[in-house]
């Protein structure tokens, strides 16, 4: 198997983009990750996308944005892991190129949310979970991760209000970040203040609703050099998976789902924990970026809300998560999210992150994307290469 | 909500039937093909005595399309008897009654209505432990 390097990137702005389709949008993301690596043909395209179907009434994804972004005719299909189809698009790519059967594969995350009123969207995210035993309970996503924060308080003993440096991290980072769909701060007195959705989930625990694409271009490392003035090797991206339906699994506040992707992904990379730099964590609730953080082994488990409190996630703390916004600030479409962590984890590499983020001298960042509750993880490490 | 799959579920959705391993003697629900502590095969009908406690729970006050007229109700994971852990709404109690460990009950109620043409869906809740 050969080695295999990231040589371009292309987002969107995450927005309630209502002037834009979900092809534009995704054509948009692909032409900048190709005019980045600087190249006009790749040989496949493999698209993360949740809800075309159910949101857009649209299917045939692959087919249909290969034919959109000119390169009709080559090997394109759509990948859906729920909100981790992005990374699981892109570990696609990574294996089509590492196998030698392609020289140069495209991943696109894309997704388009703000079609329908907020109730049919509300609904469609649930299709995340077990339809038959969770969702037909009146269970929204929001409430699945309401019980594991409520029990997550009750067995360490933490405060909700404490739960508010994960969202103020986030927003003080995505104020930065051009590409964010939340440019401002928020205090935690507006975190304390926030209207309840599933208590003890409240608005500002909670990453909005939104659009957006974002593609990246993978190559054999070896030629990597032809297309980029900074590639950035693949070291590892590695899928784990857990029950689907919360019930089923024996301590809902470990993830198995996490600690096996990203056991795979250190072993595979050949590192500790310790090694990541800049870790672009599954924020989609802030409940979800503490068990995120532990199951990972980057906190003991019942330690990851002090960790916040003690200033440790942000840009000069140990452990720098959510750099651009993170789910919360900059937004979660939710099948693109998984590359736009990517996206970001390159730039902190090319150290072409907004300066007020820019980590020093990262070696190696870490992409975390999840499915569902837990489900499905992927998680891709980056490492920085030099000539 | 399709009616083949109401049907379908009837006797998991009236009376909490799941699936015991005859090698292992776990149990499980859902129904299962494979036992996911041994992968045993043979699996035999087992129906829940319905009896168990609160793990968690959460008040929902944004609901799902369909659940818009029950808010704010209570959803928990109850950890039945058995040892299995099931997820279901609370009822005949309100929210701020609700704690982690307290002892609830099976009953059979209403989980939602199609429209007003539509079918009347009924299901497990859990309210609070009466039988002693």
């Amino acid at each position: 198997m050969r080695d295999v390097a990231i040589v371009g990137i292309g987002q969107t702005p995450v927005r309630e983009h209502w002037d834009r389709g979900l092809r534009d949008l995704a054509v948009e993301a692909i032409l900048a990750a190709m005019d980045d690596a600087h190249i006009r043909r790749a040989d496949a395209l493999f698209v993360g996308n949740m809800l075309s179907g159910t949101l857009g009434f649209q299917e045939h994804l692959g087919a249909l944005i290969a034919e959109y972004a000119g390169l009709e005719g080559i090997e394109a299909v759509k990948v859906e892991a729920a909100c981790g189809s992005a990374a699981a698009a892109l570990r696609q790519a990574v294996l089509a190129v590492q196998s030698g059967q392609v020289d140069v594969a495209i991943a696109v995350g894309v997704e388009k949310l703000t079609e329908l009123a907020s109730k049919c969207t509300t609904n469609a995210l649930a299709m995340a979970a077990d339809a038959d035993y969770e969702a037909v309970m009146g269970l929204s996503f929001v409430a699945i991760n309401a019980l594991l924060m409520r029990r997550y308080m009750y067995e360490y003993r933490v405060n909700k209000e404490d739960f508010a440096a994960f969202t103020v991290n986030a927003h003080a980072n995505a104020q930065h970040n051009p590409f964010a769909m939340f440019r401002m701060p928020i205090t935690r007195e507006q975190y304390a203040a926030a209207k309840m959705i599933a208590d003890p989930i409240n608005l500002l625990d909670s990453s909005p609703v939104s659009d957006g694409a974002a593609a990246v271009v993978v190559a054999a490392a070896d030629k990597a050099w032809e297309f980029s003035e900074a590639p950035v090797r693949v070291a590892a991206c590695e899928v784990g998976t857990d029950t689907v339906a919360l019930d089923n699994r024996e301590n809902p506040l470990w993830l198995k789902g996490v600690e096996r992707s990203a056991r795979r992904a250190y072993q595979k990379a050949g590192i500790s924990p310790q090694e990541i730099g800049v870790y672009e964590v599954h924020d989609a609730f802030s409940i979800m970026a503490a068990l995120s953080l532990e199951a990972s082994g980057l906190a003991e488990p019942g330690t990851a809300v002090r960790l916040a409190n003690e200033g440790e996630i942000t840009p000069q703390g140990r452990i720098p998560i959510a750099t651009m916004g993170g789910l919360k600030g900059r937004g979660h479409p939710v099948g693109a999210t998984g590359l736009y962590q990517v996206v970001e984890c390159v730039l902190q590499l090319r150290g072409q992150a907004p300066a007020a983020v820019q980590v020093p001298d990262v070696q190696y960042a870490m992409a975390q994307n999840i499915g569902g509750s837990g489900a499905t993880v992927i998680t891709t490490i980056l490492e920085r290469l030099t000539k | 909500m399709d009616i083949p799959r109401n049907w379908r579920l009837r006797d998991q959705r009236y009376r909490l039937q799941g699936t015991k391993c005859t090698s292992c003697g776990e149990r499980h629900f859902p129904p299962r093909q494979v036992c996911p502590r041994c992968k045993g095969r043979a699996l035999e009908p087992y129906v829940f005595k319905g009896r168990g406690t609160v793990y968690s729970y959460t008040v929902v006050y944004q609901a799902p399309e369909g659940y818009e007229d029950y808010v704010p109700y209570v959803v928990a994971l109850v950890d039945l008897e058995e040892g299995v852990r099931v997820t279901a709404q609370l009822t005949d109690i309100s929210p701020d009654e609700v704690s982690i460990g307290m002892p609830v009950e099976m009953v059979v109620r209403k989980l939602y209505e199609e429209g007003d043409q539509g079918i009347i869906l009924y299901g497990y809740k859990f309210r609070p432990l009466l039988t002693p």
